[in-house]
């Protein structure tokens, strides 16, 4: 594709998952001669498999203890990743480019108090005034600051705090689908000239009952022992497991990233994002348009952001087979676990990184994933939420 | 009309409002609200939907009288958010398929407590002290239960509206805190803009009034104590001014390209002429000492706009009636229009129907559009005793006549959040 002053490129990438912190240290990994060292926590949750938060020294990227205090590990770990982010794209100390920055963040909502929680219903069993239990107890013991580290829109809130990034400051929610849009909504404002310069991502901690919480409600969290994504046990659980993960993108038009002689990791050449019913074939119609204009080959190579949930997984791979035969898929998901708003950011992170390293990825999954015979000149990536939304994007290498 | 006249000041498409429905606790639809608004009725009032005993704020302007399926709080947003769409596409003019995106400003609901006992109900006995998670999840272990999922998911509501009004591709959840109706029919304008859609649907929605919403908001000063009497509360610009009146909400504005309204033969009501937007890094809930944010929001409205300070006819204020938001609001306009701020009428909304957090910048969008489409200013009511510190035109207590062809409505929230918006009421 013809290079454009409008094209949109990614300039930083900022990237914390199980595996480790840190765009090189996940080139490292993606470069590596096997699949990653599987991270799992099978007992915290039990029986709830989750891939952990690695070890983090939070004072990197948030230097101020009462910031930290201020935050749980919801937020605490977006405002890393998004510092990451900041660093990776040189942006980090620059007063003016944060300050002229836009921000688009997806995002859930943070950390319930779990023990409060359990206080009040257990406390409810008991009495029959349950409403006037409720306001005699979150009137004592709910913390005021965890009102605000609940909040969706105040993880965006301390990027601007911590890291001085306030052109705009938007927040989407709605689980997977929140991170697609938010990709698109800054591509496309780029593109048209409205933002030059954007930093736009999503933080997940799968380690919260309160999030394992909304995944059963569908019965789609998988239980048990880790087994491998595109063969998730049909007999323990819902085929999902999560992780902990997040994902920031300083994405610039490329206009603006060479004036001030930036790397750029990749060009995001097409992204799109559809809902609808996934019966009768609908699911993959809609892939299909999404991924149109998308090469297929040994030079594509594709991330799939599939679940592990049983019946979308297996229809995408059936999908992936098909539209990008030829191509080397590897379902990162396996992995990083799934990350729900980050899932789709954290599918770019990854195939920045991919393209901008040149590696070759091993198959996370050797029964299912075929090797990859040159660095890869484009990369495709999927994301298909567990309960809506799907997104597309298309990305291709610089050289 | 030329082509030309579509276009604003930079090539950009202009885009026009062409249908607004709006619920308050004034009322249900435009007309009534309306009425009640400009007659300096107040909406506030006793909660009575959960018991307020030892608590410090029990008014609120909750929305009442909307029949819903199962009492909730996404229920309530859904439902306001439905009707208030189906009012402003029905002025319009449109039915079938949208066809164009779907931006909602919805609230971030936490898991409802009926929820949480139902569960607690059926779950076996606590093994230990705070295991009630563990047993949740025990239950639905055992038995899923989709309709949970569909009201804690935060994009269950913009799913059932995209299905209900045939919006295109993935709609867009939002939240910009207090800021994020005005956020939705920014990302509207920007949508149209780009060329890619003709026509957005853009809703603000809050029907989140729950006990635990309205401590988390007491427990941080946030609110209103003055129970007595409830219509006096919300008192905006006013010395004994004490916290914002929580309260309930939605509106829909149906935008569209000029180009396309006229074409199609709709009528304009309003044009969307420029949105403003900046962050502010100060603290989580109080905005930076020099109102610096503010005073850059409203510019770059303003700028976005194409218009000077000297076109602003009208401002539709944020005015929250808190201590902090009303005196930095002030700052911040009298910074950018001087010594003119005198002249220009200033009036919140917010003293008759209370605070409706995410929906607000939407409803007053609504209202601003009204206000140049019937020539009337809504008052400030509850003014009796102005703050000697801001020195407002806030038409105070009683509405007043006035032709106006340009407002400026701002929105500041927590997290730093503000947006401005500038309507006009003809093609410029």
């Amino acid at each position: 594709m013809a290079k454009a002053n409008n094209d949109v490129v990614i300039t930083g990438v900022g990237i914390v998952t199980c595996q480790g912190v840190g765009a090189a240290a996940h080139v490292e990994i993606l470069g590596g001669a096997g699949a990653p060292a599987l991270k799992i926590e099978t007992e915290r949750f039990a029986p709830y498999p989750v891939h952990p938060m690695p070890e983090i020294d939070w004072n990197q990227q948030i230097p101020k203890r009462g910031d930290q205090r201020q935050m749980e590990n919801w937020q605490r770990l977006g405002v890393f990743t998004a510092g990451l982010a900041l660093d990776d794209a040189g942006f980090k100390d620059d007063a003016d480019a944060c300050g002229t920055m836009d921000m688009i963040v997806a995002a859930g909502g943070g950390e319930r108090d779990i023990a409060v929680d359990s206080l009040i219903v257990d406390e409810g069993l008991k009495r029959n005034d349950r409403e006037r239990l409720l306001n005699e107890k979150l009137t004592t013991e709910l913390r005021p600051t965890l009102f605000l580290a609940q909040l969706s829109n105040l993880l965006a809130g301390n990027i601007s705090i911590v890291h001085k990034v306030t052109g705009s400051s938007r927040t989407f929610m709605g689980e997977e689908a929140a991170g697609i849009s938010a990709i698109e909504t800054a591509f496309h404002r780029i593109r048209s000239g409205q933002s030059t310069h954007t930093l736009v991502g999503s933080a997940l901690v799968a380690e919260r009952q309160d999030v394992i919480l909304l995944y059963e409600a569908i019965g789609a969290h998988a239980t048990g022992g880790w087994t491998p994504l595109w063969s998730r046990d049909e007999k323990a659980g819902g085929g999902i497991v999560t992780g902990t993960a997040a994902a920031f993108l300083v994405l610039e038009s490329r206009a603006h990233a060479e004036a001030r002689g930036a790397r750029i990791y990749a060009t995001i050449d097409a992204i799109g994002g559809d809902r609808g019913p996934r019966d009768e074939g609908r699911l993959e119609a809609r892939l299909e348009r999404l991924a149109e204009g998308a090469a297929a080959g040994a030079g594509t190579v594709v991330f799939s952001g599939a679940s592990g949930q049983h019946g979308p997984t297996a229809r995408e791979k059936a999908w992936l087979d098909t539209r990008f035969a030829g191509s080397p898929v590897r379902g990162f998901s396996a992995v990083t676990g799934q990350a729900l708003e980050a899932q789709f950011p954290l599918g770019l992170a990854i195939a920045a990184l991919t393209l901008g390293a040149g590696v070759k990825v091993a198959p996370f999954d050797a029964a299912a994933e075929a090797a990859m015979t040159a660095a890869a000149k484009s990369a495709v990536v999927t994301t298909v939420g567990h309960g809506r939304g799907e997104g597309v994007a298309i990305l291709s290498a610089e050289k | 009309m030329t082509k030309a006249a579509y276009r604003d000041h930079l090539g950009r498409p202009i885009v026009a409002v062409t249908g607004m429905g709006v619920i308050t606790s004034l009322g249900q639809g435009l007309k009534d609200n309306w009425t009640a608004l400009v007659g300096g009725v107040s909406g506030i009032h006793g909660i009575t939907r959960f018991p307020v005993d030892g608590l410090n704020t029990r008014i609120s302007g909750t929305v009442d009288f909307i029949e819903l399926p199962v009492e909730n709080p996404v229920e309530r947003s859904y439902a306001y958010a439905r009707e208030t769409a189906d009012e402003a596409l029905a002025q319009a003019g449109l039915s079938g398929d949208f066809g164009g995106p779907l931006f909602l400003a919805a609230p971030p609901i936490e898991p409802d407590w009926r929820d949480r006992f139902a569960l607690a109900d059926r779950a076996p006995p606590s093994q230990r002290p705070g295991d009630a998670y563990d047993r949740f999840l025990a239950v639905l272990r055992e038995k899923a239960e989709p309709a949970l999922h569909e009201a804690w998911a935060f994009g269950a509501i913009s799913e059932r509206l995209a299905d209900r009004f045939g919006t295109r591709g993935l709609p867009v959840t939002l939240s910009t805190a207090c800021a994020s109706g005005a956020t939705a029919i920014q990302l509207g304008v920007e949508a149209i803009r780009q060329g890619r859609t003709d026509r957005a649907l853009t809703i603000g929605t809050d029907g989140s009034v729950t006990a635990e919403a309205l401590i988390r908001f007491a427990l941080l000063s946030a609110l209103s104590t003055q129970n007595d009497p409830p219509t006096r509360a919300s008192k905006p610009f006013s010395k004994d001014r004490d916290g914002f009146v929580i309260a309930e909400g939605a509106a829909t504005l149906v935008l569209e390209s000029l180009e396309s309204a006229v074409a199609r033969g709709a009528k304009v009501l309003g044009i969307l002429k420029g949105c403003g937007e900046k962050a502010d890094h100060f603290h989580r809930t109080r905005s930076s000492p020099d109102g610096g944010p503010a005073i850059a929001t409203i510019r770059a409205a303003l700028e976005d706009a194409g218009i000077d300070e000297s076109g602003i006819g009208y401002i539709n204020a944020h005015g929250t009636s808190t201590p902090e938001n009303d005196k930095m609001e002030y700052l911040s306009m009298s910074t950018v229009f001087g010594d003119t701020l005198a002249n220009i009428p200033v009036s919140s909304n917010k003293s008759m129907i209370g605070h409706t957090l995410t929906a607000a910048g939407a409803v007053e969008a609504v209202f601003s559009i009204q206000t140049m489409l019937t020539g009337t200013l809504p008052p400030t009511i509850n003014y009796a005793n102005p703050d000697p510190a801001i020195v407002l035109d806030v038409v105070p207590n009683v509405k007043r006549d006035a032709r106006v062809s340009a407002v400026l409505s701002n929105s500041f929230g927590f997290g730093g959040q503000n947006a401005s918006l500038v309507m006009t009421a003809e093609p410029a």
